[in-house]
């Protein structure tokens, strides 16, 4: 093997994959604990100064996220079929990760959440089932959440809330006039619209700015940082250490292990696409939903020949992503709902569906607006309303200010046959196997998507709007956001991959954090939940260490 | 829409209240300088020359554009400069068009002479003549591409060549403004603040 440095580099106690989500807040716990990280992250390092409005550079330069030129995706159906290139999933490829760009919503999960597979039961064409952990432990890691990257919100607002030890640290953001329409309407419903809690600061919170409303926040980086991104809230205290070095452009591809199973370290390209390797005393991969199962796939070896830690098979098994459907109302006077953030009132009435419907599944709803001018008038009007041509410039003109969306989001059930796994053909930039995304809704996740589809027509219907349509209708998915599931936790290492301390069952000095940790979907916000097991995940981990359980140096 | 610096500032100070980033509160208005700076520069310097685009192409090129955001009442596509926009587009990021464009091109020279034999081009045609090629070939992927170009173009920032003036901006009523505060619209004007709502507190 012709890799560079591997004798002279000195062992990292920990080399962490990924500088997202969930990897910028493990380093930050393990470098303020003493312990010397190595993060490798496949994106560059931007600051908030390189942040700017530019929809050109976010809409066809790929920015802030996968390039599916040089890392195409392939997507099929059913294994019955073959694969065809075609971007199967978004995530955020830059120091702090998806958290970047994203919307803001923190949606905590509920209690049924963990627990839904004994209180329903069995699902059939799901392996539906039980998280290994509950509501009550996961609680403190969700306060830490909101209070050390910093969630606008108001407790107790929500009747649905579940039990939570600690406020918000700052209150919510102001409602937009999406967010009055929506919480008029909705209470006309007899529904319960509440400030919807936002990962972007109110007010000034632990040495960063309030949001100044510019209203560039999907798919964007906050040029003031008031957006509690990782980069901001966690990376400069983990760098700030002196312990923990990110080391950017670098792409993973295997973690290597010894003759006993342990990881050893990992083999990735630089930024100069040569070979290195970085030893370390234990790896934790945070390279989200989809890249973790791919890493872990690549990683075969003699050891270890359907992949590291796969013993169970279902690395990269029961894939969700969660239903999303948007629906569009107009209205008499200017809302300039693109000023802001992008949602301000939600509402969680649905969150279980009575099952006297006849499907499981449940979600949430809320009032958005996702127009930045280039976006909305590529994909903001009706579908079958005017593409070109004075009809189509007249209807800019008349809806863009005085429009409203409402997005809603809801459950994926954990289906086996649903994965991602390594196309055996097509490569990416680097010559490693593509990501193939395998994917068919459960027939119940379409009919939870449409029933919120419904309610969100009603609402607008209450709300007065004098037109309206469906923008982004329920139909079977083939793009992915959120990206969960493929390495699940479990108490058995013949149903799952790691345990619920998000070790892996095979490999002692392994562990694995992020969205496919995930048993269950939840109803369509993953960001908070990642986070809470992130935080959980580095307290155990910490414990581990210390007491001698992972060799170290701290 | 006129913006106001000075309510501008009042806000952003009120912001960063209580921040210790003394930095970002010492940059943040030259950050907002710069912006305006690159985009006055754009809008004074449009090119002299076109980076791909023959005077032929270009001629067909706007005149296909300014049918999908026409000049009426309001300025269109030619008068943003669209024409400038997907010729830097060309280029640059979406180079990897050229041969869809070129290809495109001489299939609307054929399909002009086809419906139009006595037509020259494309941008010769009246209005009316235009519009009805342009329905014959509104499914096909040259079409898309350069409808997805005159519009990304027509609402693009200013720095990037397209929206002259803003004139993408102000017909939609987007004011480009980085910093904005409540209320936003007309019906967060008298909004009260949030109060728990019918049967608040008790589960449905």
């Amino acid at each position: 093997m012709s890799i560079a440095s591997s004798k002279s580099t000195p062992a990292a106690d920990f080399l962490i994959v990924g500088a997202g989500a969930a990897g910028s807040i493990i380093a930050r716990e393990l470098a303020v604990a003493g312990f010397k990280v190595v993060v490798l992250e496949q994106g560059p390092y931007l600051k908030t100064s390189d942040f700017d409005h530019d929809e050109v550079k976010i809409v066809f330069e790929s920015a802030l996220v996968n390039d599916t030129k040089r890392q195409p995706n392939t997507f099929r159906r059913s294994d019955q079929e073959k694969a065809k290139v075609h971007p199967a999933v978004i995530y955020g490829r830059m120091v702090g990760g998806g958290t970047v760009h994203f919307t803001g919503n923190m949606w905590r999960l509920h209690e049924i959440d963990f627990v839904e597979r004994s209180r329903i039961g069995a699902i059939s064409g799901t392996g539906f089932t039980d998280w290994p952990i509950t509501y009550a432990d996961l609680e403190p890691y969700y306060t830490k959440v909101e209070w050390e990257i910093g969630v606008s919100g108001l407790a107790g607002a929500s009747p649905f809330d579940p039990p939570r030890s600690k406020p918000y640290p700052v209150p919510p953001l102001p409602v937009k006039s999406s967010g009055v329409l929506f919480e008029h309407a909705a209470r006309k419903l007899g529904w319960h619209p509440y400030p919807t809690p936002m990962a972007i600061l109110s007010q000034p919170h632990r040495g960063r700015a309030a949001c100044v409303h510019c209203g560039f926040c999907e798919f964007f980086g906050c040029e003031v940082g008031a957006k509690s991104s990782t980069l901001v809230a966690m990376i400069p205290e983990a760098q700030a250490t002196g312990r923990c070095e990110i080391r950017t452009n670098s792409v993973v591809r295997k973690i290597e292990v010894d003759k006993a199973g342990r990881v050893t370290g990992a083999i990735y390209f630089d930024a100069q696409g040569r070979e290195q390797f970085q030893p370390a005393h234990a790896v934790v991969v945070c390279a989200n939903g989809a890249e973790t199962p791919r890493l872990l796939l690549m990683s075969k070896s003699n050891l270890f020949p359907r992949g590291l830690a796969n013993s169970s098979g279902l690395v990269g098994k029961y894939f969700m992503q969660n239903g999303v459907n948007v629906v569009s109302g107009v209205f008499e006077h200017p809302l300039n709902d693109f000023k802001s953030v992008v949602v301000s009132r939600v509402l969680h009435d649905f969150y279980q569906i009575d099952p006297k419907h006849g499907f499981y599944g449940g979600g949430g709803m809320d009032a958005r607006f996702e127009g930045t001018p280039i976006s909305f008038a590529l994909g903001g009007l009706p579908l079958d309303g005017p593409r070109w041509g004075r009809e189509f410039k007249t209807m800019l003109q008349e809806v863009y200010s005085r429009t409203m969306e409402i997005a809603s989001h809801s459950t994926s059930l954990p289906v086996e046959t649903n994965t991602i796994s390594l196309d055996p053909e097509v490569q990416d930039a680097w010559g490693l196997p593509a990501l193939r995304m395998t994917y068919r809704d459960h027939p119940d996740d379409l009919k939870t998507m449409q029933f919120f589809q419904d309610r969100a027509m009603e609402l607008l219907e209450a709300a007065g709007a004098r037109q309206k349509w469906v923008s982004y209708p329920v139909h079977e998915q083939d793009f992915a956001f959120h990206l969960l599931g493929t390495c699940r936790m479990g108490g058995d290492p013949k149903t799952s991959v790691v345990n619920k301390y998000h070790r892996a069952h095979d490999v002692p000095n392994l562990f694995i954090c992020d969205g496919s940790s995930f048993v269950t979907s939840g109803r369509g916000q993953p960001t908070c939940t990642i986070q809470a097991l992130a935080f959980r995940a580095a307290d155990h981990i910490i414990r581990s260490a210390k007491s001698g359980q992972i060799k170290s140096s701290a | 829409m006129a913006r106001q610096p000075a309510s501008r500032r009042q806000f952003l100070s009120r912001s960063l209240a209580g921040v210790g980033s003394a930095w970002l509160a010492g940059n943040w208005p030259e950050i907002l300088a710069a912006h305006e700076h690159a985009r006055s520069a754009a809008q004074t310097d449009s090119p002299a020359k076109f980076e791909f685009f023959t005077p032929e192409q270009a001629a067909e090129v706007e005149a296909v554009a300014a049918q999908i955001i026409p000049t009426d009442e309001t300025p269109g596509a030619r008068e943003a400069r669209v024409l400038y926009f997907i010729d830097r587009a060309l280029a640059t990021f979406d180079r990897d068009k050229q041969a869809l464009y070129s290809k495109g091109l001489r299939e609307l020279q054929q399909k002009c002479v086809e419906l139009f034999p006595s037509a020259a081009t494309f941008s010769k045609l009246s209005s009316p003549q235009q519009i009805e090629l342009l329905k014959t070939i509104e499914k096909g992927e040259f079409f898309e591409a350069v409808r997805v170009h005159t519009i990304t173009g027509f609402f693009c920032d200013p720095e990037r060549g397209g929206n002259y003036q803003q004139i993408g901006w102000k017909l939609i009523g987007f004011d480009g403004a980085h910093v904005n505060e409540p209320p936003f619209g007309h019906y967060d004007r008298d909004y009260p603040g949030w109060e728990p709502g019918n049967g608040s507190g008790e589960k449905p």
